[in-house]
């Protein structure tokens, strides 16, 4: 075991003092029919060099050239502070900061996150994340049941133009406990929510609306708040926090706001890196905040009347409620938590701003250029944010696979999503993409149509 | 010095209930329940007009280190709440019997508080309970 | 101070981002009117702030961290160097499998590994957490007793010395919990069990070592008496690491477990995540694990792995996350596997053992009581310190604080419930024998000032950045966000 330190002489003297033989002594309370052979499906262990060799090989069979990818993983620039002090061992190696005197750092950090993710949505308060957006969606549904005084309804009313994986967790998380969920289907002509099927009278906890929707389309977020308000339904809001640089957020919809805000942070100076680790963001009015799970620290003062941090209303928590409490969940991504408070450090409101604009700006170039292409054209109309629906002469997942044979990823195959998206790919582009970049992207896809 | 007042009945969940001149009854949690909860911080309360049956959950108290469900001793419709715990939970430290008290409901049937615990009852269940 | 303290109007990292003055195609009433108020700081000073957060922080890389149930071992910088190698973490969770068979190939591999230490028949690498593994866990359990239309079964058994996630687990499945005691020697009640049993249990949760810090040797009984009244056995693997590589759980009888890889395979904390929560089943509950997970098939006369997702396995109870799962720390769990081998992943469980019992041993010898003095310490084991909290008024909390200005974190605090005043301590098989010991000298002198100057102990910590923070004052004051 190569990080095991003892020499012979330590076990020894270990063994001693314990008063038994050899290590074996010390499982001797197992029933010896519980004892495991040997393990052969583990190979013999590597040395570190050997291990880079191996993983490098391997991840470089997977290298693309280009990637046009969205659909809720962004490729942005990622500056490299945020990975290199993310790095440092005081941050990666330490443990949840129940020992607030031996944690000021990370609670003084988390404390700092709060305030900027409640500054960048509006709201009155951040959690300090749970796992990924999907995740926080399905929190959020359960907690907007329990939160809603006026409405005693286990009903919830659901965009159907969510993220559909975001979707697929959710009722995989809520169907246990007698949730169900009704959804509000999306005009196809538009992408966007059809406004028709808002009947009033239904009871239901709340409305869950995307922003930008899963085809990057802007909804008329501020009509929906105010409906669902007036049907005594909190609003859930899933956003991408990159685009709150640029558009209304979620504490300003309507006349009074969303209840509860959740996003997937990952933009926020994390790699796309296969689906995770992510962040899961998570805020709410003050009102509210005890039905929120997850940590949530607050700032206090020590007994010299100094200045800290610590964890605060723990007591909605598993470690102490159990069986009572506001969820199971124990983790919050703190790593990427610390990434992502750097992150908007680093790039401050004019950054963020910036950012936007320019993904924004990219993807309207994009359009431009493709739509010139016979037979492509954008499926939907209206307002987006970075990510278009594309409508393709011919399947999006031939399209894909030329594409991607010449080291282009294209976007995103929706031919599975709906029966009117048919030949439709849904296609993203970052700051990070250069007009060459999206060029080259226009020239493949020509020589992929031809053929 | 935890008190038991001899006028008050109390549950075994540790909630007080009194009966007022009025035929209505103030519910409270005792003082051996506050303090083995510590400094309350928030207490949740049911919204007035709620119908509480005896033994169902009312609201929940908490402290730093627990949070307690909340138990009506008996069935009956909420009239009022002690808004003021919102504020200052700490109420419930100071004068759990007095300031302290929770809610005050209309009775569904006044012949429950007979089954509740009397006072020097409930004071050997606590004291069982701490030793 | 804070960050948002240091700025200076209109100040930011300008190397990070263009300015371009580009167009906009988004009406008004969609646009934000007021900026958010982030931070307005250089580069540098980014830098200096987070540089000087991270020296304010107890961490496996600086202290040695005996927290008991949590595993904190070394973890390998190589693992975390060979996890952020540019092709993995810019590979896009939508990428083409065939864009992804290095990937791929990692996490087939790993599935395999997990079934091997486990005793497993099919693993699922996509929760991210333990708590999400126990999820997934009990809502297999559910769905399998909904499928043999076995609808009574409403509750789910959780020995008293549970960690809290378990109860919490049981109802957000949509269960009743009923706790089972646990007797004076840390072993489950098995009359106790034996009566509750019955047509109503769906199953029994528990871990194995305990949380008591033993290992239950009833194990094969308890498997018996919930599997003849139809329930299934659920395993939590919160303290797999005590076992790994010496005893598989699937040997024990259990149908169904989770890992925390976060502790068992050593990948970083993170000051509270991520995690990753991979749950292994039994052919029985083959059918139910949560998709996707990773396949293997031969093409053109070379493997070829591929997602199997719930087109495959259609009773699937869904999935956890909008991808799959924390891919990252899989990554490390995987390289870390392969960095042990065989050979090592038969050590992890024998030295973590060692390491337990030595400190265990040196400590009663100094003075300290042990909640289960006659029973073999696992890799973890727990002293009490009511005798110390009634005669000096210095409690577990008053050690756990003092220990920080010796230079050691706290062990566990009040946890398992069951043991008053008590310490959960896990030194974990990373340590040596010099670390060991001088956190032994630590808790003899804290145990003399408690004797000689309580107050000194019950003052504590005094070289932290802060003294004890006022919790109630953050309670009932709440400031969660900083007021523009």
């Amino acid at each position: 075991m190569p990080f095991v330190p003892h020499t012979d002489e330590d076990e020894k003297v270990m063994l001693d003092t314990i008063g038994v033989n050899s290590i074996e002594d010390l499982f001797d309370e197992i029933p010896g029919e519980l004892r495991a052979g040997e393990l052969l499906q583990i190979p013999d262990g590597i040395s570190e060099m050997e291990l880079l060799r191996l993983m490098n090989e391997r991840a470089r069979r997977d290298e693309v050239v280009l990637s046009f990818l969205g659909a809720g993983a962004y490729e942005h620039h990622i500056p490299g502070v945020v990975w290199d002090l993310t790095s440092r061992g005081e941050f990666l190696t330490a443990y949840t900061p129940y020992q607030a005197e031996a944690s000021q750092g990370l609670l003084q950090l988390i404390y700092e996150y709060q305030t900027m993710i409640s500054r960048l949505t509006a709201m009155d308060v951040a959690n300090a994340s749970v796992y990924d957006g999907a995740s926080a969606m399905a929190e959020a549904m359960l907690m907007a049941v329990r939160a809603n005084r006026k409405s005693k309804s286990k009903k919830i009313l659901c965009a159907g133009n969510v993220h559909p994986g975001y979707l697929a967790a959710c009722r995989s998380i809520v169907r246990n406990q007698q949730i169900s969920i009704d959804i509000i289907d999306w005009d196809v002509d538009t992408g966007n929510l059809d406004t028709n099927y808002l009947q009033s009278g239904e009871d239901y906890a709340a409305l869950v609306i995307s922003y930008p929707n899963f085809f990057g389309g802007l909804e008329d977020v501020n009509h929906l708040t105010d409906w669902a308000h007036q049907e005594q339904a909190l609003v859930v809001a899933v956003v991408n926090p990159i685009s709150l640089g640029l558009l209304n957020p979620p504490g300003n919809w309507g006349d009074d706001g969303a209840d509860i805000v959740v996003s997937e942070g990952q933009p926020l100076g994390i790699p796309v890196s296969s689906g995770g680790p992510y962040l899961g963001i998570m805020c709410c009015r003050q009102a509210i905040v005890r039905q929120m799970p997850g940590r949530i620290i607050g700032r206090t003062t020590d007994l010299d009347g100094k200045e800290g941090f610590t964890l605060t209303l723990q007591a909605r928590e598993q470690h102490i409620r159990r069986a009572k409490a506001t969820s199971n969940i124990c983790t919050n991504q703190g790593l990427l938590v610390t990434a992502a408070t750097i992150y908007m450090s680093l790039m401050g409101d004019k950054g963020i701003y910036e950012v936007a604009r320019q993904c924004h700006h990219g993807l309207l170039t994009l359009l431009e250029k493709a739509r010139r292409l016979p037979g492509v054209e954008p499926r939907f109309h209206g307002p987006r944010f970075h990510e278009v629906v594309l409508k393709l002469p011919v399947t999006a997942k031939k399209v894909l696979a030329g594409m991607a044979e010449q080291g282009i990823l294209g976007g995103y195959d929706l031919g599975g999503f709906s029966e009117n998206l048919e030949n439709c790919v849904l296609v993203n582009v970052t700051e990070t993409k250069t007009i060459e970049d999206i060029e080259k992207f226009v020239a493949c896809l020509a020589t992929v149509l031809e053929v | 010095m935890v008190e038991f007042p001899k006028n008050l009945r109390f549950a075994k969940t540790h909630e007080w209930a009194r009966l007022e001149d009025d035929g209505t009854v103030t519910v409270g949690i005792s003082d051996h329940a506050q303090e083995a909860l510590g400094d309350v911080v928030f207490v949740e309360l049911p919204d007035v007009d709620t119908a509480l049956d005896a033994g169902g959950e009312a609201g929940v108290v908490e402290s730093v280190k627990a949070a307690s469900d909340i138990y009506s001793p008996v069935s009956g419709t909420v009239l009022e709440i002690n808004n003021e715990l919102e504020d200052k939970p700490e109420i419930v430290n100071e004068a759990p019997y007095d300031n302290g008290w929770f809610f005050r409901l209309t009775p569904s049937n006044s012949d429950e508080l007979n089954s509740l615990l009397k006072s020097e009852d409930y004071q050997r269940l606590c004291e069982e309970e701490t030793h | 101070m804070l960050i948002f303290e240091l700025g200076g109007k209109g100040r930011s990292a300008k190397a990070q981002y263009r300015q371009m003055d580009t167009e906009i195609e988004i009406p008004e009433s969609h646009l934000r009117k007021t900026p958010a108020g982030l931070p307005e700081v250089s580069e540098l000073q980014v830098v200096r702030h987070f540089t000087n957060l991270s020296k304010k922080n107890f961490s496996i890389d600086g202290e040695f961290y005996p927290l008991g149930s949590c595993t904190m071992k070394y973890n390998p910088r190589g693992v975390h160097k060979a996890a952020s190698i540019p092709g993995f973490l810019n590979r896009h969770p939508f990428a083409p499998e065939a864009h992804s068979q290095g990937y791929l190939a990692c996490m087939y591999e790993l599935q395999e590994y997990l079934k091997d230490v486990t005793g497993m028949q099919v693993i699922s690498l996509t929760p991210m957490a333990g708590a999400q593994g126990e999820f997934a866990g009990v809502a297999m359990i559910r769905a399998y007793h909904n499928k043999n239309n076995d609808l009574d079964r409403s509750e789910i058994l959780i020995p008293s010395a549970a960690h809290g996630t378990n109860p919490a687990t049981a109802v957000m499945c949509g269960y009743k919990v009923r706790e089972i005691a646990v007797n004076a020697e840390g072993d489950l009640d098995l009359d106790e069990l034996k009566k509750a049993v019955g047509p109503q249990t769906a199953g029994l949760m528990m871990t194995n070592p305990s949380t008591c810090g033993v290992f239950e040797r009833q194990i094969k009984e308890i498997s018996s008496v919930v599997h003849e009244a139809g329930g299934l056995l659920y395993y939590d693997g919160a303290n797999l690491n005590a076992i790994l590589g010496k005893v598989k759980p699937g040997d024990m009888g259990f149908d169904v477990l989770h890992m925390n890889l976060h502790k068992t395979f050593a990948t970083p904390h993170g000051g509270g995540g991520p995690g990753s929560g991979p749950v292994g089943v039994r052919s029985r509950l083959a059918p139910f694990v949560p998709t996707p997970i990773v396949g293997k098939r031969e093409q053109d006369g070379k493997d070829y792995f591929y997602w199997r997702d719930e087109q495959e396995i259609p009773e699937t109870i869904g999935s956890l996350s909008a991808f799959m799962g924390n891919a990252g720390i899989l990554l490390r769990a995987y390289a870390y596997a392969r960095l042990l081998g065989r050979e090592g992943m038969h050590r992890v469980g024998e030295y973590a053992t060692l390491n337990a019992n030595y400190m265990a041993r040196q400590l009663e010898q100094s003075g300290f009581e042990l909640a289960y003095p006659k029973r073999r310490a696992t890799h973890e084991f727990i002293v009490t310190l009511s005798k110390e909290a009634k005669q000096l008024g210095v409690n577990a909390m008053d050690f756990a604080k003092r220990l920080m200005d010796y230079g050691y974190h706290a062990p566990t605090t009040y946890f398992p419930l069951l043991v008053p005043e008590c310490l959960l301590i896990e030194p974990t098989e990373t340590e040596s024998l010099e670390e060991i010991d001088g956190f032994v000298k630590a808790m003899k002198c804290i145990l003399k000032e408690a004797k000689d100057c309580p107050e000194l102990v019950t003052g504590a910590p005094y070289n932290m950045p802060v003294r004890r923070l006022d919790d109630v004052k953050a309670a009932r004051e709440l400031d969660l966000s900083l007021m523009k």
